[in-house]
């Protein structure tokens, strides 16, 4: 699947109904669930979908780990995007807008 | 059996993420290749509502993750909405595996109030004909209107249709159905030879001609469909040469609690007639997981005897499927026969060419009431 050209940095996201995602304490680490199957995400991963709420853009996802890791937003930005694209490809998030 | 995502080798720091409920062995179908136990008769004792919601509780305090309410026909079950409802409620990722016999429009809704995310809908054939043969009641019709009603209510779906003999023939037809529903996958899960499906194997098992045949028309129609739908299409083990990495090892990841409260590592684990697994209603769920002697007795691998103990692969197949290393050699700790490797690996190769030649294809229904003669053994 080539999705490439449809995520742009003004993208909001949200999770797809068919899968669920949220922290599992007994795993330390977010989770993402569908039919008959479980991914374990690492931190990273982990935090850039939760931030997959609808409400925030690539942009704002960047800034918000920018900040939180203390970390330079050009070598975030290329992870956020890389990983968003992966997680699209998959099915596990969706462009609201 | 292969499942959906079941590729995915977790690190479950040992815990019980798949919970498999069997709310009860009753169903309105008789398939032949059912996977419950022959002998429905002695095992009547359900859990009651507040015992199964204590399974869900405790099981979440295990790490369980994903749920599976399966039977037997699930919808059996009047509370199975208030079931589904505690799960949900405490974060599982809910999963319904039911016949669609039991399903009206009124339940959906009600179950995907009670936060339900997924339904596995079997069926046995593209066509009226072959699924009243293989599950003994006249049902297609029926599955097909309630398919269509699942997805209406916007349900993920996995069609999963057990493929024998019977229906190999049909694959194309079943896959052509599948995309017309509007299914997200279509598991087109190879029988397993295993309770109903082993008395009735000679009759189910197709040759391996016809498996290549029918792995030719998946791949073709994966290529037509493309993202539309996922196939999922495993080559028996039987003809593989190696085993299944059955349930990611015994006591790995995967907790089966049957109707009457038997805890097991697998559905198919009763058949084990020399073990008495343990019950919720006598004793702690973790304590059955962790200490429990049933559930420890194949983990790890320090109970191999060769040729698994010095094989490179043991760590990928666990040594196979320990319930059909028991049902064919009549030994659970040795090499399941499957692997060609195994010095038992005859009884898999001769059951391949027994059906081969087997002309007869009446099949005997999953009924109560059923006494084993030993004509088959």
């Amino acid at each position: 699947m080539n999705t490439k050209s449809c995520i742009t940095n003004t993208c909001f996201f949200n999770i797809h109904e068919s899968f669920m995602f949220r922290w599992e304490p007994s795993q330390d680490a977010f989770v993402i669930m569908y039919p008959e199957g479980i991914v374990k995400l690492n931190q990273t991963a982990g935090e850039i979908l939760s931030y997959c709420d609808g409400k925030n853009t690539i942009s704002d996802i960047v800034m918000h780990l920018a900040k939180k890791f203390n970390a330079n937003e050009d070598f975030i930005l290329e992870k956020v995007n890389d990983f968003l694209e992966v997680s699209h490809d998959k099915g596990w998030i969706r462009i609201t807008s | 059996m292969t499942k959906v995502g079941s590729e995915l080798r977790l690190d479950c720091n040992g815990a019980p993420i798949w919970l498999l409920l069997e709310l009860t062995y009753k169903c309105p179908l008789k398939c032949a290749f059912c996977s419950n136990p022959t002998n429905l008769d002695d095992l009547d004792n359900e859990l009651t509502t507040d015992e199964w919601k204590q399974v869900i509780r405790d099981a979440k305090n295990m790490g369980s993750m994903q749920i599976g309410f399966s039977g037997g026909e699930p919808t059996l079950r009047k509370d199975l909405e208030e079931l589904v409802e505690e799960a949900s409620n405490l974060g599982y990722y809910t999963n319904l595996i039911t016949s669609g016999i039991g399903l009206t429009t009124k339940r959906l809704e009600r179950l995907k109030k009670a936060g339900l995310r997924h339904i596995q809908l079997g069926m046995q054939s593209s066509e009226s004909v072959t699924t009243h043969w293989l599950a003994g009641v006249d049902c297609f019709d029926k599955k097909i209107k309630i398919a269509k009603e699942i997805k209406r209510l916007g349900f993920p779906m996995v069609l999963n249709v057990p493929i024998s003999k019977i229906n190999i023939h049909l694959v194309p037809q079943i896959i052509e159905l599948a995309a017309e529903i509007g299914v997200e996958y279509l598991e087109l899960a190879n029988v397993q030879y295993y309770n109903w499906a082993l008395i009735n194997r000679d009759q189910l098992m197709p040759t391996q001609e016809e498996l290549i045949k029918a792995e030719t028309q998946v791949i073709e129609a994966r290529q037509r469909l493309g993202d539309k739908m996922t196939l999922f299409f495993v080559i028996p083990d039987y003809f593989e040469g190696r085993p299944k990495a059955c349930m990611n090892g015994w006591g790995s990841i995967h907790l089966t609690v049957a109707p009457d409260g038997t805890v097991l590592p697998c559905s198919q684990a009763r058949s084990m007639k020399h073990l008495n697994f343990p019950n919720v209603r006598n004793q702690d769920l973790s304590w059955i997981w962790h200490q429990s002697n049933e559930f420890n007795l194949y983990r790890g691998d320090s109970w191999m005897k060769e040729p698994c103990r010095s094989c490179s692969e043991k760590t990928t197949d666990f040594g196979g499927c320990r319930c059909q290393a028991f049902l064919l050699t009549g030994d659970a700790s040795n090499t399941d026969p499957a692997c060609s490797k195994s010095p038992h690996h005859s009884l898999i190769t001769d059951a391949v060419q027994q059906a081969k030649i087997t002309m007869n294809t009446s099949l005997i229904a999953r009924e109560a009431g059923w006494v084993d003669l030993g004509v088959n053994s």
